[in-house]
């Protein structure tokens, strides 16, 4: 079963159903709807049995394939995946039948042709997935560009208000760091001996300015795809005008691209420049949490809230990257995942909310949890574990990145703290301004704000608030897949784990 | 009295050439005795089969690597590479040339000399066949350019360059419709490439100046003596600076770089659209294989000399191309500054003096020749009563009127803005990479820079298309004839694939990457 090629079938497996749901009349946009949920369920299979056959204890890349693709430049069709990738690839898998489900009436309201939509979607699932599959610099460019098309489609023709601005705005930025990147990955294949082999150019010696350069080019292009302070200023244009399940996608899984590209090529292909910039790169992190936060409480548009809360998490995963410890690192992996469940849910329900009220100003709310009690519910569940709430799952992941940082860094540790404090203060205001106190005359004369939760949105909510419940208590199965990856990052980069001074109190702790 | 000595000549060699300019006087001739009724179908059809003839030599002749005609002609790798590019781009610049159902009586006006504006001209617009000396005009201008590539002496170079120019002035003032904009494009075209041709000229001259007194070598314009001038030679470098920079002003002026692009938008803008492809594609790809011969051949021993200043002119190049690209309302004078822009990044390649330079660079003109053919070919049929409509607010809302054809265009801007899986991404990376190599970073990094600024106007045009509503004075598609049809279909697929699977084409460049002396 090992030599499936599973990574190229799931790569691929998305773009053939984007095709098939093309070209279906847009006459029978339930049809196309029907297709597409059933198409991302089958990925999702498939991620299924790739998470089961991958060997916790094997090699660090998993499921290599290797096809020739441009012998002039040798570029090549390769693709592995280590336990980080495979944490994302699983998250994309479960995130986009939910996030299809979710949309399921999203783009009737564009008065634009519904089965494109769910074309989109699984084109965005394709590139996403071939992201973090890629194991050849070049591929990986060419997917972390092109990833930009079809969430571009989406914001733009198929989004809110200022959807105009926000599509060219995301596009624009992320180009510039693209761009930016093809220079670095044009100097990276010229000092590295004309390959763009992942592994062959971990090998690679380069000097230490060259180095710098090279890494600036990677890690500006992923910090303004994560997105760090102060290149965060697209997200809550872009999360606030794209339609509820693609800004799911976008924060949940885009912005990922982001995290994981410092990890897989900043970090191993430049780890001396990495350690050189890591006082930098701190600080942006920790500038983030408070900052955004900040920004979040200010807020009156639930979706640019939720945006900046996400900005905020970014500056805590950023943090525990850089901090290069083993609990910090992969406290900055399951993050990843968790906030993608967490923010993701988040989103989708807040979506709901929207949908229903025809507005996502928080003022527009009021007491909303009188007339649909459930969503009230399920809202300020996911609030709670966008906060970190012991007993969710993110709570796991920001323990770990604080600890693993104390143990190096102990001022970046302690201010990064505040960021949860100021994380309650925006997730509970805004759960108390839209759901509780007295109800909103306005909004009971509503009429779609009187009905709860149906079965298809029961159905979005359920898988999320169980995985992030289950990760919350039993985080093992996951960890065990990250721990190998992160540490044979940390090796990369050089850096050992400081000997716990009390007796390994943390070390169990982190366990 | 010395006998004559007649240099031996390759005709096989030479076929192309022959072909193309021998077709076009034989085109003047059905112009004088063929019914005016059946002149288009058989100045169509004999242009293209000779373009198609042409491309079998070139093809039959693909291992040669001689000098033929005393000297004055090199058939290497380099020629032939851009002799095909040349002759597959110019049949389908022939194809959109040659539509007429878009519009009735095509894109070319009757009688160019009727006083623009007048009641005549006012009724030849309304539908009377277009001239059909537009054939032989191409004919001789595709002959033109595959001389100018192949050419081992500056004083063929110059001949050739007149060759091509000369109809290209011509076609440029026979738009159908805006009679008064072609004509004075036309006549820019004409004037400022009269001064190009010029300073050409009296580089020529000086450099001439240069490569006499060498001990044992006689004084001449060919590229072997002015090579071998470059290192031996005892006469002021003055000369060789002062020659080599006009040179390079007149070839330049073709390739449309900054500072000598002025002419470019208003002579994209008023020509006729197919014209305007044509000279997108293939004046481009012969100015810059005239270009790599020049620089890469001749002048190479001063490569430390010129190499600075190119490197300057290629910046400013993209610099303007990308800037004044921003500002622009209408598609063809937005295409046209797109096109100075490219016009920078193959400068980056032929300052890469290398194989790789080389391919990348011949490699990024055919890819680039595909894409803006095609872009043409849709400008031509977005249209009003009026002809074209070619101001950018029009284009507002098209992806909703025609989505199939906003679909086209929208692929065609990513792939100008270098977008991966299209070609204009691979051809970047073509000639960045080995520019790099050359540890020419500040080349690279401008070039990247200026792409950011570029891509915001093709991003422009793709919201005004798919995100804007359609208003009443959206124009609609005109479903396209068979040929544009077809011209389109190869411009895109070229796109497409190109930027998939661009190793064959690579394959084929590397191996024409090297000429001969």
């Amino acid at each position: 079963m090992s030599n499936f090629p599973f990574l190229s079938v799931l790569t691929v497996a998305p773009l053939v159903g984007a095709l098939v749901v093309a070209v279906l009349p847009r006459r029978r946009p339930e049809l196309a709807k029907q297709v597409a949920f059933g198409w991302s369920l089958l990925v999702l299979a498939l991620a299924v049995v790739m998470w089961v056959a991958f060997k916790v204890d094997g090699d660090r890349l998993q499921f290599r394939e290797s096809y020739s693709w441009i012998p002039q430049w040798d570029a090549r069709f390769t693709f592995a995946a280590d336990g980080i990738a495979l944490v994302m690839l699983m998250l994309i898998a479960v995130l986009v039948p939910l996030v299809i489900l979710a949309s399921w009436h999203d783009a009737e309201a564009s008065k634009r042709s519904v089965p494109t939509y769910f074309a989109l979607l699984l084109v965005l699932e394709c590139t996403m997935i071939g992201v973090f599959a890629a194991a050849d610099v070049f591929l990986f460019y060419v997917f972390f560009e092109v990833m930009l098309v079809p969430m571009y489609f989406l914001i733009g023709s198929y989004g809110g208000h200022q959807r105009q601005y926000a599509a060219v705005k995301f596009f624009l930025y992320s180009l510039v760091g693209g761009l930016f990147m093809l220079a670095a990955v044009i100097g990276l294949w010229v000092v590295g001996g004309k390959t763009f082999d992942w592994q062959a150019l971990t090998q690679v010696d380069i000097s230490t300015g060259t180095e710098r350069w090279l890494f600036l080019g990677f890690f500006l292009a992923f910090a303004i795809k994560a997105p760090f302070f102060p290149f965060h200023t697209w997200l809550p244009d872009a999360g606030g005008a794209a339609p509820a399940g693609a800004a799911a996608l976008l924060v949940g899984v885009l912005d990922k691209v982001g995290t994981f590209g410092i990890l897989r090529y900043c970090l191993p292909l430049f780890p001396e420049a990495s350690k050189w910039f890591a006082p930098w790169a701190l600080a942006l992190g920790v500038i983030g949490i408070i900052y955004a936060a900040l920004l979040a409480v200010g807020q009156n548009d639930l979706k640019r809230l939720v945006s900046y809360t996400s900005i905020a998490h970014f500056g805590f995963i950023g943090v525990g990257i850089f901090a290069f410890t083993t609990q910090a690192g992969t406290g900055a992996v399951l993050y990843m995942l968790n906030h993608g469940l967490a923010t993701g849910l988040l989103f989708l329900v807040v979506g709901m909310l929207v949908a229903r009220r025809g507005s996502a100003l928080i003022s527009d709310f009021g007491g909303a949890g009188k007339l649909v009690p459930l969503l009230a519910g399920v809202l300020f569940f996911a609030g709670l574990a966008s906060l970190a709430l012991p007993g969710t799952a993110p709570f796991v992941s920001e323990f770990l990145v604080l600890i693993g940082t104390f143990t190096v860094n102990k001022p970046v540790a302690v201010i990064s703290t505040l960021g949860i404090i100021l994380a309650a203060a925006y997730v509970l205001w805004m759960v108390q301004r839209t759901t509780q106190g007295t109800l909103n005359p306005a909004l009971a004369e509503i009429e779609p704000m009187r009905r709860d939760l149906n079965l298809r949105e029961k159905a979005v909510v359920a898988p999320l608030i169980a995985l992030i419940v289950l990760l919350g208590f039993y985080p093992k199965p996951v960890t065990d897949v990250i721990n190998p990856a992160v540490q044979a990052t940390m090796q990369d980069v050089g850096k050992t784990d400081p000997a716990p001074e009390v007796g390994g109190v943390v070390q169990e702790a982190a366990k | 009295m010395t006998e004559l000595k007649l240099p031996s000549i390759d005709y096989a060699a030479l076929a192309p050439i022959l072909i193309m300019l021998g077709t076009a006087l034989l085109g003047v001739l059905v112009e004088a005795f063929v019914p005016r009724r059946r002149r288009h179908l058989v100045q169509l059809s004999l242009a293209l089969l000779a373009v198609l003839a042409a491309l079998v030599m070139v093809i039959l002749n693909a291992d040669d690597r001689l000098l033929t005609a005393g000297g004055a002609i090199a058939v290497d790798g380099p020629t032939l590479f851009l002799q095909g590019a040349i002759l597959v781009l110019a049949a389908m610049a022939l194809l959109l040339i040659g539509e007429r159902s878009v519009e009735r009586g095509g894109a070319f006006v009757a009688q160019a000399a009727v006083t623009a504006e007048s009641a005549d001209d006012r009724r030849q617009a309304e539908g009377s066949n277009g001239a059909t000396e537009v054939y032989p005009l191409t004919s001789f201008a595709i002959g033109g350019m595959l001389i100018f590539v192949a050419a081992n002496d500056l004083l063929t170079m110059f001949i050739a360059l007149e060759v091509f120019s000369l109809p290209l002035y011509l076609l440029c003032a026979l738009a159908r419709r805006r009679r008064l904009l072609s004509q004075e494009a036309a006549m820019k075209y004409f004037m400022l490439g009269a001064y190009a041709s010029a300073f050409f000229l009296f580089g020529v001259a000086l450099v001439y100046g240069f490569t006499s007194g060498i001990p044992g070598r006689s004084a001449g314009v060919d590229f072997a003596t002015v090579h071998a001038a470059v290192t031996e030679s005892p006469a002021s470098e003055v000369l060789l600076f002062g020659g080599m920079a006009l040179i390079a002003i007149g070839l330049l002026f073709k390739a449309a770089a900054a500072p000598f692009h002025v002419w470019t938008p208003d002579v994209y803008q008023g020509a006729p659209t197919p014209v305007t492809g044509f000279m997108a594609a293939c004046t481009k790809v012969a100015a810059f294989g005239a270009l790599l011969r020049v620089f890469h051949v001749a002048f190479s021993g001063a490569a430390w000399d010129f190499t600075p200043v190119l490197g300057a002119v290629a910046v400013l190049t993209m610099l303007v191309g990308a800037v004044l690209a921003v500002t622009q309302t209408d598609i063809k004078r937005l295409l046209a500054y797109s096109s100075i822009a490219n016009a920078g990044y193959l400068l980056v390649g032929v300052l890469a003096p290398s194989k790789d330079g080389l391919a990348g660079t011949m490699f990024y003109l055919v890819a680039y020749g595909f894409s803006v053919l095609a872009a043409f070919a849709v400008v031509t049929l977005v249209r009003d009563a009026d002809g074209e409509a070619t101001h950018l607010s029009r284009w507002a809302g098209l992806g909703r009127r025609s989505p199939f054809f906003a679909a086209i265009f929208t692929f065609l801007l990513l792939a100008f803005a270098g977008i991966p899986l299209t070609s204009g991404f691979m051809s970047k990376f073509a000639v960045f990479a080995p520019a790099l190599d050359a540890d020419q970073a500040w080349l690279v990094v401008a070039g990247v820079l200026t792409s950011m600024v570029l891509a915001f106007p093709y991003l422009r045009v793709v919201v005004m298309m798919w995100l804007s509503e359609p208003g009443d004075s959206t124009p609609t598609v005109t479903v396209p004839g068979g040929l544009t049809s077809a011209a389109l279909m190869i411009g895109v697929l070229a796109t497409l694939v190109l930027g998939v699977v661009p190793g064959p084409l690579l394959d084929l460049a590397n191996g024409a990457a090297e000429f001969v002396r």
